[in-house]
């Protein structure tokens, strides 16, 4: 591999020696020079005329950008996207936002003076540099200091720059060389592989984790509670049921007992007591929907999604479920007919009235003369 | 033994050139374990194992193994919480304030001291998350967009404590690291195993020792202690808002940030002597860290005490001056009810015992210091257990009052926590140099020029 010249390097013992060959480096006119110390010798800043470090302000910029991002986004979380009143504070509490626009603010802070400073002030990670693996590096990284200037300065000449560093007391001069790189590293079939490799790891891990860890036991014992849940077998019962039926002899509000329960047609007329007004057929459309719609179809035309599964339903648009009365509609939902079984403990009296009124409308709707269609035109609805 | 405290006694006792001083903090690194260090790591792992299979319990079945029920719903969890993050400021305070005071003895136990820290901190999280009850669910603590719909509350005190923890350890572990940075490449240049030169490699990003990179980063070093200076007063005033924020009778005082921060000073220093005690006998760094800065150590020690002895006081004058029943009742039954024991534990510990450090010979007597500190640990232990618990036992309903008592697990997990500190401690002492070699080197004997440079300061 091909290697070129860095640049020469010396040695000195003392940091008083250092800092008078650092001060005659500048004075000389070398720019592209550096000196290197195991630790920050005092007064070097000075004799190197360096300028003061512009470090701070990307601490204030990142900062300030923590206290505004924190206070914006707890703003925006707690005052308009999703307020709620806690404790009596204003929804934009900002004495309660203090503490965590404070933490905001060092940590964005901190984060980015040290990313910063090693990557645009440092450009770190740089582990390629030609002064590493020297017998120089190795005496400045231990007990020695050096000076090392580099060929890419416009005054460099070989043995004009040893002559200096020897005059002003350096010893061990060293000429630094480094390596001439031609491939990318990066397109390394091993590098790939080692990234796909890291890739499927992770988008594995992340998947076992999320899609598979999360349904095993311990992690699903909130989902295995020791509760009863409709419609599941318990132990805690004799007769196995989850959902219990009524106590036997009470009366739950809105279920008066129906008086011709279990004769096939009621002996009197009974007569529909509600209105049925636009309020009244709506709750009877949501009931219908609930209860009846499964069996009858949506529109009472016996059509629904259990045809051919089951006996099938009849069409509540028959002659003879139209010239049934009300009170015969009534008393099916109460006690059921053929396969029917009765509704009595679901739905309660309103409620069987107004579907009954909804039936009504469902059938009309079916069944108009011609005379009516046009008349429910012209109210235009 | 005549002192004289006007003149500063050197960082470094004995006149010590760069590369013996490197050589002596790189010593334990490049040795192979001795008998000593795997008996010490064989204990406080055991410790460890004990702490994790209580943990593994309690993960599966839940935290009903736990103590702690109605009345009293924070126990042992909360205690260690709040005793391991008051040990962690000890670290912060030394490597930031003193920093930042200019006190050139810090740099002998800076190192130690942070990563003590980090350990501690790492330690005290275990606590709120397992406390949670389903700790795989805790990514509901950080607010993000989710399809509930929801944000976390970000005016309760808990939540801020979520910030500050995390920001704590966050911006501790980079100050270490930073701090790491020039240690590694010193290691770097000087290790001949092959391994330990491509690790080395990877954690010094290529430090080259360079003044140009030298003068940013003493300029980032003191941003990061500027900033590590409130932030560790921040974390500890958050801790104590998480009592303070209440109404409950006992946690509900003003005087808690302060007594507080105090507390955790006092607690994490005393962690600090006994650890160091140890650390400098068995890696022969007498030298580095000397008896003098134990005895300064001490003296913050005594300090905080007495703050914290004054926090006691006050909180019972408040108790009476306020006129409130039911808070001078919570003070009288601290001291004389059902947990009179843990009371007088906390003051004899943290208030009495220190106070024999206003003589100079007992704080320069190493065996007598050690016995202190672990009084101290003691005693700033029982503190936490004694605010947490005896203000929760008995609240304003008599009805609902109860008496706590631990189950085996809780002490189990306690034992853990120990152990887990210790031993990420005692590898510390054997993977990382324990004292800052390049900050110990700026310090030592004719290190710094004789005049500074041309025109000076």
């Amino acid at each position: 591999m091909e290697k070129k010249l860095f640049g020469v390097a010396a040695i000195f013992t003392t940091p008083d020696d250092i800092i008078n060959a650092a001060s005659s480096t500048v004075k000389k006119g070398y720019t592209k020079y550096d000196v290197y110390t195991p630790y920050p010798v005092h007064g070097m800043d000075n004799a190197m005329k360096l300028k003061p470090s512009k470090l701070g302000y990307l601490t204030l910029g990142f900062g300030l950008t923590g206290t505004f991002i924190a206070l914006f986004f707890m703003w925006w979380m707690m005052a308009m996207d999703y307020p709620m009143i806690i404790g009596g504070k204003p929804f934009f509490a900002l004495p309660a936002f203090i503490p965590v626009t404070f933490e905001v603010t060092v940590l964005l802070a901190t984060l980015a003076t040290v990313i910063g400073m090693l990557t645009f002030f440092f450009y770190f990670p740089n582990n390629s540099h030609p002064v590493h693996d020297t017998s120089f590096m190795k005496k400045v990284s231990s007990d020695k200091y050096g000076v090392c200037i580099e060929c890419a300065d416009p005054k460099f000449e070989l043995e004009g720059v040893k002559e200096f560093l020897t005059s002003v007391g350096g010893i061990e001069i060293e000429e630094i060389y480094y390596a001439v790189k031609t491939e990318q590293r990066i397109f390394d079939p091993k590098f790939i592989t080692f990234l796909i490799g890291v890739a499927i790891a992770t988008s594995g891990g992340i998947y076992f984790a999320l899609n598979k860890l999360m349904y095993m036991e311990p992690f699903t014992w909130m989902q295995t509670q020791q509760k009863l849940s409709a419609q599941a077998e318990t132990k805690f019962f004799t007769d196995k049921f989850s959902m219990r039926p009524k106590i036997a002899g009470t009366v739950a509000r809105g279920f008066i007992p129906y008086e011709y329960k279990g004769l096939a047609l009621p002996p009197v007329e009974i007569v529909n007591p509600s209105v049925p007004d636009e309020k009244n057929l709506a709750l009877g459309k949501k009931k219908y929907l609930t209860f009846c719609s499964p069996c009858h179809g949506n529109h009472g035309d016996g059509d629904s999604r259990l045809r051919g599964q089951f006996p099938n339903p009849p069409s509540l648009h028959s002659l003879k479920v139209r010239e049934w009365n009300d009170g015969n509609l009534y008393h099916i939902i109460v006690n059921g007919q053929n396969v029917m079984p009765s509704y009595e403990s679901q739905i309660n009296v309103a409620e069987r009235w107004a579907i009954v009124n909804y039936i009504r409308v469902l059938q009309k709707a079916k069944n108009a003369s011609p005379e009516e269609i046009e008349i429910a035109r012209k109210e235009g609805k | 033994m005549k002192i004289d405290y006007s003149i500063e006694a050197p960082a470094i006792e004995g006149r010590l050139s760069l590369s013996q001083i490197e050589e002596l903090i790189a010593k334990p690194l490049d040795s192979k374990p001795d008998k000593k260090f795997l008996l010490a790591l064989s204990i406080s792992g055991s410790a460890l194992a004990l702490g994790a299979l209580c943990v593994l319990l309690t993960f599966y079945y839940g935290i009903g193994l736990w103590g702690n029920n109605q009345p009293v719903g924070w126990g042992f969890d909360i205690v260690n919480f709040v005793f391991w993050v008051g040990i962690g400021h000890a670290g912060t305070l030394i490597s930031a304030i003193l920093f930042l005071l200019r006190q050139k003895w810090r740099t002998g136990i800076a190192r130690f001291a942070e990563a003590m820290t980090i350990f501690a901190v790492m330690t005290a999280g275990l606590f709120p998350a397992l406390h949670t009850g389903r700790p795989w669910l805790d990514g509901y603590l950080l607010p993000y967009p989710n399809q509930h719909n929801l944000w976390v509350n970000f005016t309760s005190p808990l939540l801020w404590d979520v910030f500050a923890v995390s920001t704590y350890f966050t911006v501790s572990l980079v100050f270490w690291y930073v701090g790491l940075i020039p240690d590694f490449a010193s290691l770097r240049d000087r290790t001949t195993s092959k391994i330990k030169k491509v690790i080395y490699s990877i954690f010094s990003l290529g430090w080259r020792h360079s003044h140009r990179n030298w003068q940013h980063y003493e300029k980032a070093y003191m941003l990061l202690a500027g900033f590590a200076t409130p932030l560790v007063l921040s974390v500890h005033t958050i801790v104590s808002f998480d009592f303070a924020v209440s109404i409950m009778p006992g946690w509900h005082a003003t005087i808690f940030p302060p007594y507080f921060v105090a507390g955790a000073i006092f607690s994490g220093f005393a962690m600090v002597v006994t650890v160091l005690i140890f650390v400098r006998k068995i890696f022969d760094l007498e030298h580095i860290i000397t008896v003098n800065h134990l005895e300064k150590m001490n003296k913050v020690i005594l300090a905080t005490g007495m703050m914290v002895g004054y926090a006691y006081a006050m909180e019972f004058f408040i108790a009476w001056y306020s006129g409130n029943p039911i808070e001078q009742f919570v003070f009288i039954n601290r001291a004389f009810g059902p947990y009179y024991w843990a009371y007088w534990i906390m003051v004899s510990c943290n208030v009495i015992f220190p106070q024999l450090f206003w003589i100079r010979k007992f704080r320069r007597n190493i065996p007598l210091m050690f016995v202190i500190s672990i009084f101290v640990n003691i005693g700033m232990w029982f503190e936490r257990f004694v605010i947490t618990v005896t203000s929760l036992h008995r609240d304003f309903l008599p009805s609902s009052w109860g008496y706590y008592t631990p189950t085996l697990y809780d002490i189990g997990i306690l034992i853990g926590s120990f152990g887990l500190f210790f031993t990420l401690v005692i590898l510390f002492t054997k993977a990382l140099p324990v004292v800052s070699i390049s900050e110990i080197k700026a310090v030592a004997d004719g290190a710094q020029p004789s005049h500074h440079g041309e025109g000076g300061h």
